[in-house]
This record gives structure tokens, C-alpha cells and sequence, in this order.
């Protein structure tokens, strides 16, 4: 695999108020690595992954994707740009049906307007047929294929997780960020993300993940970073996070 | 509504046949009407201008979930627009601005020639439909711009705003320059004119249109017109909700964080919204000003905004069909009430109990109160797919909890 770093972040800082919520943190991620972000609760995890992505303005901070400089000063352009993400408290469109969703997903890489909506000329005829192929192509693949006009609320939870995956994969990501996919999984269902995570490597697409499950990102992950109130404290490869000091401090607390 | 189905992804032969069904009984109401005198075909005149209405304003808030309490303004807009182009009201506005500043009253009525100067602007049919549909177009944008970052409660009372400021300003536009006449309205409107053929009749026809050697009243001429613009409006709505657009609107309606994060512009596609809308707003009021003939800012109350978002709420919100419904219902029964209730009182009684306009705001708030405890989400909501992979539980009612062989 050549090394080609597909995302590289540098120096952020954000403040919220009186707190500092992240202070000078940064990440390297080579194309097709999966790439851990790990740490207690309120380490700034999610903030993180939402600078990255737009939601929130850092206050200082270099971003650059696959060799060019990104702003992400609103969520509609780091998605363009190639960043696609999920969240951690699942945010589908809920009256829509699976398909929609994924469908939605590829609003980005198309581009009919109230004229084509309209007269359904032959160029918007085929721009809707593609993204119709494209939409069921990724429901398939993250394994809900046959549940495609199924409105999606009344998908069972991991379900919903592998359908908010496949509307981030449909924006046809450089990038895909996870905020923790596994968050109220069982095990089974724990095995059945971990080889889809597996299988969306395979399909060269780069993967940032954030999980509390350290068992699962040591055996997934190529690279870990560990955040603690919001510096990072450790990076590397997991069996070298796994022997860390100041890691397992901080999760098991200091030995005083 | 089994009879009835309206959903082209699903079943599109029964669709359509059911479409051809509704069209048919479209066509012919007009003549079964006839022997019971023009006040039906008036009332349905009135009633499709509604629905057009519903169903514009069924995509800022069925569509895109922008809850919009001075949808009305649109409509007053296009009314207007239509006053001032098509009436003798221009002669009176220039007249207004020679007393203020002759220098430049002067200067526009000479710019605009003696004609105009006596007689008012009278643009043909075929501009000002389309200006109508643009002015308030642009209208729903700025009023769209500044609303971006509310929602719910707080984007209501502001667009609640607008609505009586458009109104207040019809109302009070007639000094120094009087552009609206004011409270008194703007009168003589031109009525529409299509192919040569004028929908009200000529002068001395009583109100009939000869049409190709066919001559039907003048209501029936306008029937025919509002119920074309009507189709193409449904078409236009429902072309746009299965299309790249429709689906940001929901998506934004749904969440709008993601929406955002799936890269979709969430302000220029909620100003899209606000701006289609609007158009058809436009549209409808332009309609309504030829139809009537004058226009006074009491067309424009708060009361009308509420009235047709309760057609879209009662109807089924963000369902085109059941959108179409709760319109008709909504702006024929009151109609209907006042026809049959004070014979029938008279006949039953000897004289009138309750009138009409009371019956019809109890029966109003009544059947509010029983569609909202009963079908909160309308009487006739979009459908919902909870089909399993070897079957289809849709028709079959809720029964989840079965599990799949």
C-alpha cells in the first residue's frame, strides 16, 4: 500500500467558555489505515470529530485532506471535500425509507435542480437511476440490502448503524468518520461491525474511528491515538498504546 | 382510501387509474352543477384556489418542516401585483405621485405615456402570472434569508410577523403615494383573458363564455382554468418531492445536523423551499384578484394563513393527496354550510336557530379537536413502510412483533 497521508491535522485548540476542551491536538492517517481514537469519557473525543467535520470552528487549527488544504467551516463542505461521518447517538432521517437515506447520501455527488426535478429530462432520468443503483449497491453492502423500502425507524438498532454507515459511504468518502459505531451493541453485533469495518478497508475507503471498546479497536485498528482532557497523551500502534503508561493511567488511575 | 391510491411508486397502474378517476369527476362536476345555479361552481372555484395554496405551502412546512404562519403574505402579493397591473389603480398611482412631486410624477407619467396616465397599466394574462409567480418568489427568499437558523415556535411568530406586516402595508399604502388603495382595496380588476377569449364573459353576454361555439358561464370558463393550474401545481409538488431536492427537504425536516453532515447546503435548499412555495402562493393570488375582480387587505388576515395551514395539517401533512383533501374540505364545507344549513333551519323550524357562520366556526373547532385526538397525523397521512422482506404488512396494519418465516 503506498503511503499517502490522506488526512492531516495539526494544532487545533478550541475553547468552550472557561474550558478547554482541546489543546493542540493533531492526527496523520494514511489512506487505507483504520485509525483509532480512544479515551475516557469527556476527553474531547467528539469534539474533535466535530471540529474535523465542520460542526463546530476551531480556534486555531491546519486541516488537510489527501494533500490539500481543507477549511471546515461548515459541515455541507467537509462532506463535499470527502469527510463523511456518522454519529454517535444514531441521526437517521426516520420517515424516510432506508433507500431515501442512503439516497440522500449521494446529494452531494449529483446535481438536478427544480428544472430536471421537474421535466425529468433524460440526463435527470439517469442521474436518479444511478443514484436509485448506487443507493441499493451500499445498502447491500453493509448487509440490509433486502430492507430497502422499510421506513427506517423501524430498523432494529444495528441495523440503523450499518444504514448510517451506508449514507456516509454514499458521499463517496475519502474519509469515513465513526463515532462510536458500537455504542450499545451486543457482541454478536460487535462481530458483525468489526467485519464490515474489515470489508470497507478492503474497499480502500479510510476509516477514523472512535470506540470506548478497547478490545475491539486493538484488534481492528492500525494506528491509536488516546485523548485525556483534551491533549493527546499517546500514538501508536496498539500493542504499543496497550503497554503505555500514561494510557493506562489514565483509564485505571494513577498508582498513588 | 383503499379505493384510492395515490402512490406512483408503489402501485403505478392503480395511480394513475385513480387520478383518470378524480380528473373525470373534475371535469364533469362543473356540469352536473349546472342546473343547481353557479354559486357551486364558484364555491369550487374558490375551493381549488385553496388547494393550490395547500399544496404551496405543503413544502415549506410537509416537505421541509418550516412551520409558516404568513404563507398568506405570498398571496396578497400575487393579488396585488395583479391590482396594480391589470386595473385602472396605476392611473391613480402616478395621479398621487404628480401631487407629491410633480417634477417626477411628471417625468414617469410622461415615460409611460397618456394611455397609462388615464387608463392604468392592463398587462395581458401571460406576464402577469409569471411576474406574480417571481415577486413572490423573491418574497419568499427574503423572508426565508433572515428565518434560516430558527425553528419550530420561533420561526412561526416571525413568518406570523411577516404575514401582517405584508398586510398592514397593503392597508396603509395609500399616502403619500397611493400605490394599494388602501383599506377601500383596488377595484375593476381585469378579468382573465386567454386566447382572446375573456373568462368573464363579454359585456352583454351575461356572463357567459362562447368557447369554439361552446358557451358555458363564466364561473365554469374560470373552473376550467384554476383546475389546470391546479393539476400543474400537484404535478409540479410531486415531481419535486421524488426528486434529488425533495428528498434535502425531508432530509432537513428529519434532522437537519445530518442533513448538514451528508453535504447538503441546508440554507440554500431551505430558501428553495421557502421560494417554491411562495410561488405558488403567487400564483393563486393573482388568480383570486382577476377572479374577484378587487382586492382589499382583509383577503389577507391572519385567519386566512391559519386556515390554509390547517388544510395541510388536517389534511395529512407533507401527502400531496391528503393535502388536495384537507384543502377541499376545508374551503367547500363552510360554503356548503352556508347553502344547506339556513333553508334547511328555515324549513325544519320556520326560522333560522343557529346561523351559519356560527355553525360553521363550532363545526370548524370541532372536527379540529376529533381529527387531532383520533388522527394526529391527518386524515388521509403518507403511507408507511414497514413491509417485511417476504410480504407486505403496509395493508395489513400494524402487525410487527410477527416475525418473518
Amino acid at each position: 500500500m503506498s503511503e499517502q497521508v490522506i488526512l492531516n491535522i495539526a494544532g487545533v485548540n478550541k475553547r468552550f467558555g472557561g474550558l478547554q476542551a482541546l489543546t493542540d491536538v493533531g492526527i496523520k492517517i494514511m489512506k487505507g489505515q483504520i485509525y483509532g481514537l480512544i479515551g475516557p469519557n469527556g476527553a474531547g473525543k467528539t469534539t474533535f470529530f466535530n471540529v474535523i467535520t465542520g460542526l463546530y470552528q476551531p480556534d486555531t487549527g491546519t486541516f488537510e485532506l489527501a494533500g490539500k488544504p481543507y477549511s471546515p467551516s461548515a459541515p455541507h463542505a467537509v462532506a463535499k471535500a470527502g469527510i463523511a461521518r456518522t454519529f454517535q447517538n444514531i441521526r437517521l432521517f426516520g420517515e424516510m425509507t432506508a433507500l431515501e437515506n442512503v439516497m440522500v447520501g449521494r446529494h452531494v455527488r449529483s446535481h438536478q435542480g427544480v428544472f430536471g426535478a421537474v421535466f425529468r429530462h433524460k440526463a435527470a432520468r439517469e442521474e436518479e437511476a444511478s443514484i436509485r443503483r448506487r443507493a441499493q449497491e451500499l445498502l447491500d453492502f453493509v448487509g440490509i440490502g433486502q430492507f430497502a423500502s422499510r421506513t427506517s425507524k423501524f430498523l432494529s438498532y444495528g441495523d440503523q448503524r450499518r444504514l448510517e454507515i451506508a449514507r456516509a459511504l454514499a458521499t463517496d468518502p475519502q474519509l469515513l468518520a465513526l463515532d462510536e459505531p458500537a455504542a450499545g451493541m451486543n457482541a454478536t453485533e460487535k462481530l458483525a461491525l468489526r467485519e464490515l469495518l474489515v470489508k470497507i478497508k478492503a474497499a480502500g475507503i479510510t476509516v477514523l474511528l472512535i470506540e470506548h471498546d478497547v478490545k475491539l479497536m486493538m484488534g481492528l485498528c492500525d494506528r491509536i491515538s488516546v485523548l485525556e482532557y483534551g491533549k493527546l497523551i499517546a500514538e501508536g500502534l496498539p500493542a504499543e498504546i496497550q503497554s503505555n503508561k500514561a494510557v493506562i493511567e489514565a483509564y485505571l488511575g494513577g498508582s498513588h | 382510501m383503499a379505493l384510492l391510491t395515490f402512490d406512483t411508486q408503489k402501485d403505478p397502474k392503480k395511480a394513475y387509474a385513480s387520478m383518470a378517476v378524480v380528473l373525470a369527476v373534475m371535469l364533469v362536476f362543473p356540469f352536473a352543477a349546472a342546473p343547481f345555479g353557479n354559486s357551486w361552481v364558484r364555491i369550487a372555484d374558490l375551493a381549488l384556489l385553496y388547494i393550490m395554496l395547500a399544496v404551496g405551502l405543503n413544502i415549506v412546512v410537509g416537505f421541509a418542516g418550516l412551520l409558516d404562519l404568513g404563507y398568506i403574505a405570498f398571496y396578497a402579493l400575487g393579488a396585488y401585483m395583479t391590482g396594480l397591473l391589470a386595473s385602472p389603480q396605476f392611473a391613480t398611482v402616478i395621479e398621487s405621485l404628480i401631487n407629491l412631486n410633480p417634477a417626477i410624477g411628471e417625468g414617469l407619467a410622461a415615460v409611460m405615456g397618456e394611455e397609462i396616465r388615464s387608463n392604468g397599466i392592463h398587462l395581458s394574462v401571460w406576464f402577469i402570472v409569471p411576474l406574480s409567480a417571481a415577486l413572490a418568489g423573491v418574497a419568499g427568499a427574503l423572508l426565508g434569508a433572515p428565518t434560516l437558523k430558527l425553528r419550530g415556535d420561533y420561526l412561526a411568530i416571525v413568518t406570523l410577523g411577516f404575514g401582517e406586516i405584508i398586510r398592514i402595508f397593503m392597508n396603509n399604502l395609500n399616502d403619500p403615494i397611493n400605490i394599494t388603495n388602501g383599506p377601500q382595496g383596488i377595484n375593476l380588476i381585469d378579468p382573465i383573458k386567454v386566447f382572446g377569449v375573456n373568462l368573464a364573459g363579454e359585456a352583454g353576454s351575461r356572463a357567459t363564455v362562447v368557447v369554439g361555439g361552446f358557451s358555458m358561464p363564466s364561473v365554469n370558463a374560470y373552473y376550467f382554468l384554476f383546475l389546470l393550474l391546479t393539476i400543474a401545481t400537484v404535478f409540479i409538488t410531486s415531481r419535486l418531492q421524488h426528486s434529488r431536492l425533495g428528498r434535502a427537504w425531508v432530509a432537513i425536516r428529519e434532522d437537519e445536523i445530518a442533513a448538514k453532515a451528508m453535504g447538503i447546503n441546508t440554507r440554500n435548499v431551505k430558501l428553495l423551499a421557502f421560494s417554491m412555495g411562495a410561488t405558488f402562493g403567487g400564483v393563486a393570488g393573482s388568480m383570486f384578484a382577476a377572479f374577484q375582480g378587487f382586492v382589499s387587505p382583509e383577503s389577507f388576515s391572519l385567519t386566512e394563513s391559519i386556515a390554509v395551514l390547517a388544510m395541510v395539517v388536517l389534511g395529512g401533512i407533507g401527502h400531496i393527496p391528503g393535502v388536495v383533501l384537507g384543502g377541499a374540505l376545508l374551503a367547500a364545507l363552510p360554503e356548503i354550510l352556508r347553502h344547506v344549513v339556513e333553508p334547511l333551519q328555515q324549513k325544519l323550524f320556520g326560522h333560522v336557530v343557529i346561523e351559519a357562520e356560527v355553525l360553521r366556526q363550532l363545526l370548524y373547532g370541532l372536527a379540529m379537536v376529533l381529527i387531532m385526538l383520533n388522527r394526529p397525523a391527518g386524515l388521509w397521512p403518507a403511507p408507511k413502510h414497514e413491509d417485511r422482506p417476504d410480504g407486505d404488512s403496509d395493508s395489513k396494519g400494524q402487525s410487527s412483533g410477527v416475525v418473518a418465516a
